[in-house]
């Protein structure tokens, strides 16, 4: 089966200048979005206490939040998870020198008058201060793993090469980002995982277009760079289909299938892939295009000497 | 033809092979075991130390499935958890008190895969249910308790000297002296170095003419202070969590000033912080030499002003009552070699020091000893219910002569290097304790656990099915060959992470599910390259040789990237994000290995050897 019989001629680079302004678009969109909504942080950044209970039958949420009010708790946020059955309890942190297992064990009694054999799942308990440390963390990896990512195609390519990976890297966790502030779903440690996976795979896809550029420059001499790029992404579109195809695939899988807890894992990395496979071409390609890539930046360096002991 | 060499080939066939044995344990499963540890931190040794076990079991019709030695530790195996509870009892009331005891699970692999040293991967607290805490050393505290302490020795050494002073104040920093004089400054000055010749000592004049000194701890000193504080919380954590007997748990230092507690299985939060929570003291005392302590143990008549220990080896031994050094005035206990033996270096402060001078003074020759006290919360079935008793525990853990007049320094000989660095941490333990408080909590159910697993490899099954079928039919033959080379670097990540001892945990599982989405991208990069070579009409073989030498730059490059990524989440996640990063590491390593030797021995196989080929199924 193939999808692709003959290297398809679309002109990808004509239409760049209308993709910066929807990447812009969308990069503003995410920011506003985020501002306005606000990410729907978890517990793992802000610090706090949740707790899943699973019920019996069908939980009933109202019942639930007012027992929880009637123990003493009127700032709890009460959710399904996952399943009608399951109920996530959401308490912002802990003052002074109340014990979580103290507050776990009253929680517990007040679900118990909604429901009689109602069951603890889980506990999570996160101090404030760890919270934000995760949170700072979390972003101190995102920025080194874009700069070290920086580097390496700098070193591998041209810097111009480089700019445009690393913008194109960039906006692709903005899209991510965006559709969690959208969407209001829980922003978790396992989803800023997924993001920093998305960034590997985002830089990943725009490698393998730059890697076919360099490769077609000494074979194109006359070509202008335009041409080149596009040529560069037209033969790599088939395996860019299929490969993000492949990926979606099992990614899918996870949302599907793989419980409540790893929703929002791969959710993220569905919407990332959607945006990677769209930035890889767009952006990458077109700002190194547009820094003025050309045969003098690739050419005398880098014919390379043939790689010996290949597999 | 296309031959690939012959070395290469069988490289990837033998690790492969090696992969295959490395991946077999975690394919038998898990039983509810016991493991059993005995309470003098002696250590199970010899087949008869398991036969005892067995023999015991038989009697009482719950003989467990297998039984054998691990690290010292007994792991008994059963075929369910109501057997795997009812050896606990039947253990328990045999021998009470003498064996720590704890539920866990032991893998079901055959005896020879454990004999030769495989194990499985083991499955982290999102899997398999239990207990994670974090615990900060209040370290501010800690800083505050050295100062407070060096107040309180100051005003001893000034009121010892004769030095006439107007006020020894604790502030923020350090300690500030009010003296009268310039001169009662000077001799000050020396009387306070000595107490601790590691400060700094600032002298001034304040505004009404009186001399002062400012006391500043130097940047070495606090930082040696937290390391204390930090070690100490460790090895008391560590201690207590060893008597829960919980097996797989781990106490790790996490950054600057946090421990992270791992109790895999425990589900009772509260006992277990409590638990975790006693602190432990010490007492030096004076061994009493005159009535015989066998003696003693044996008529359960003991001295007026003695009282009976035990050593830790339980041989009995007579303290006299007076109680010479607490550990709250212990500030430092380390294992160090004295004259090329092996030697616990000790700290006192002033308070102490002073004691134990007097002690030494008229007790030289004789022997002293140093006793640990922890008091522990233990859970005792009682006709089936949970009773919790408190027991204290006192161990005499050093018995030495006093060689020397000393005050608050000196040395305990006489030990081998295990022992003496085992009583130096149990000193250090038994030191007043730098305050601790939990900052994060987690607790996860057993179900939850079991959900988590059955979700995560459903999700992995159904993804890896539907991309096999994809690829089979996207590229049939060389589609199949993918997914044989996918299989293979499934086999060879579980090696790997088997191998490393790596727990598994939930977003670990959805990073191999990651792996297999994206390992299958060198396959198509291949394999597009092939397409491509052939419509440019290259003959088959020509096409599979220039496609895998084409498409090399970009995998190699692609996956470096990638690791990049992984390296950093490695670097800066923590719990099972950092599971995650090693599965993405490991991953994109096993996936060159596999994707780039596997495909082209197994498609060098297959079609390399042909002379011709009219058509290639890619």
């Amino acid at each position: 089966m193939e999808f692709f019989h003959s290297v398809p001629r679309f002109r990808f680079m004509a239409q760049r200048r209308v993709c910066y302004v929807i990447s812009a678009v969308i990069v503003l969109g995410s920011l506003v979005a985020e501002g306005v909504h606000g990410l729907n942080l978890a517990v793992d950044f802000t610090g706090g206490v949740v707790i899943e209970a699973g019920y019996s039958g069908v939980a009933d949420l109202e019942k639930t939040h007012a027992a929880l009010r009637t123990a003493g708790y009127p700032e709890v946020a009460v959710q399904n998870f996952g399943s009608s059955k399951d109920v996530l309890v959401r308490l912002p942190p802990l003052v002074g020198s109340t014990s979580t297992t103290e507050v776990t064990k009253k929680i517990e009694t007040a679900l118990k008058t909604v429901d009689p054999l109602v069951q603890i799942r889980r506990t999570e308990s996160v101090g404030p201060q760890v919270g934000k440390e995760l949170f700072v963390k979390g972003v101190t990896a995102m920025c080194i793993t874009v700069l070290l990512i920086l580097v390496y195609i700098a070193f591998r390519f041209r810097w111009k090469f480089g700019v445009g990976a690393v913008l194109a890297t960039l906006h692709d966790p903005f899209v991510v980002i965006g559709v969690f502030a959208i969407s209001g779903m829980t922003f978790d440690l396992s989803v800023l995982a997924a993001v920093l996976a998305v960034i590997g795979y985002s830089i990943n896809e725009t490698v393998v277009v730059f890697d076919r550029v360099r490769e077609l420059f000494p074979v194109m001499r006359k070509a202008q760079p335009i041409e080149v790029f596009d040529r560069a992404i037209n033969e790599t579109l088939s395996r860019t289909v299929i490969t993000k195809f492949a990926t979606l695939i099992v990614v899918v899988a996870l949302y599907l299938f793989g419980g409540e807890a790893l929703r929002g894992f791969g959710l993220a990395l569905i919407v990332g892939i959607l945006a990677v496979t769209y930035s890889s071409m767009y952006v990458a390609s077109g700002v190194a295009l547009d820094l003025g890539s050309s045969h003098r930046d690739l050419m005398p360096a880098e014919r390379r000497a043939p790689v010996d002991n290949l597999p | 033809m296309n031959r690939y060499p012959l070395w290469k080939s069988l490289l990837f066939a033998g690790v492969m092979l090696l992969a295959l044995i490395l991946a077999l344990p975690n394919v038998f499963g898990e039983a509810p075991a016991l493991q059993l540890s005995r309470k003098d931190g002696e250590l199970f040794a010899g087949p008869a130390a398991v036969q005892q076990f067995r023999d015991l079991l038989e009697r009482e019709k719950v003989s467990p499935d297998t039984a054998f030695l691990q690290q010292g530790r007994v792991v008994l195996r059963f075929a369910d958890v109501p057997s795997q509870l009812k050896a606990r009892d039947v253990i328990e009331t045999s021998s009470p008190g003498a064996y720590a005891i704890a539920t866990t699970f032991a893998s079901r692999a055959p005896s020879w895969v454990r004999t030769m040293g495989l194990k499985p991967m083991s499955l982290g607290l999102d899997l398999r249910g239990g207990i994670y805490l974090v615990y900060e050393v209040d370290v501010e505290g800690a800083i505050k308790q050295t100062l407070q302490r060096l107040e309180r020795d100051y005003r001893m050494a000034l009121r010892e000297k004769r030095i006439q002073y107007e006020s020894v104040e604790g502030t923020a920093g350090g300690v500030f002296v009010v003296l009268r004089d310039a001169a009662r400054r000077d001799d000050a000055r020396t009387a306070l170095q000595a107490v601790d010749p590691n400060v700094t000592l600032t002298a001034a004049t304040d505004a009404n003419g009186l001399a002062t000194l400012r006391t500043t701890l130097s940047e070495v000193q606090i930082r040696q202070r937290q390391d204390f504080a930090i070690q100490q919380n460790i090895t008391a954590l560590g201690n207590r969590v060893n008597a829960l007997g919980v097996s797989e748990a781990s106490v790790q230092r996490q950054g600057a000033n946090r421990i992270a507690v791992q109790l895999p299985g425990v589900q009772d939060a509260s006992e277990v912080i409590r638990l975790l929570g006693k602190t432990a003291t010490l007492e030096f005392r004076l061994v009493d030499q005159t009535a015989n302590p066998i003696e003693a143990q044996q008529t359960g008549r003991v001295p007026l002003g003695t009282k009976l220990y035990k050593e830790r080896n339980g041989r009995p031994v007579l303290l006299k009552r007076e109680v010479i050094v607490t550990g709250e005035q212990l500030t430092d206990a380390t294992s160090t070699l004295q004259q090329g033996e092996p030697a616990v270096s000790v700290r006192l402060d002033g308070r102490g020091g002073e004691e134990m001078l007097r002690t030494t003074r008229e007790n030289l020759g004789k022997p002293m000893a140093v006793v640990f006290i922890e008091r522990e919360r233990q859970l005792r079935d009682q006709g089936g219910q949970k009773v919790a008793v408190d027991v204290t525990r006192e161990d005499v853990i050093s018995v030495a002569t006093i060689r020397g007049v000393f005050s608050n320094q000196f040395q305990i000989t006489g030990l081998t290097v295990r022992e003496g660095q085992e009583l130096a941490k149990l000193l250090r333990a038994g030191a007043l304790a730098a305050p601790v408080i939990i900052v994060e909590q987690r607790l996860i159910g057993p179900s939850l656990g079991q959900d988590n697993i059955d979700k995560g490899v459903r999700a992995l099954v159904i993804g890896s099915v539907a991309l096999f079928a994809f690829m089979a039919i996207y590229y049939s033959g060389f589609g199949l060959v993918a997914n044989l080379v996918l299989i293979c670097n499934v086999v060879l990540l579980t090696a790997c992470l088997s191998l490393f001892g790596a727990a598994l945990t939930l977003p670990g599982i959805a990073g191999i599910v990651l792996t297999v989405g994206m390992a299958v991208d060198a396959n198509i990069l291949i394999y597009e390259r092939i397409r491509e070579e052939l419509r440019h009409g290259n003959s088959p073989h020509a096409a599979i040789k220039a496609g895998f030498e084409k498409a090399l730059s970009a995998i190699a490059d692609a996956n470096v990237t990638t690791l990049i990524a992984g390296v950093v989440l490695f670097l800066f996640g923590t719990g099972p994000i950092k599971g995650f990063a090693v599965v993405l590491s490991v991953g994109i390593l096993t996936t060159l290995f596999t994707a780039l030797m596997g495909t082209r021995t197994v498609i060098a196989l297959i079609w390399g050897r042909r002379a011709s080929i009219a058509h290639l199924p890619v």
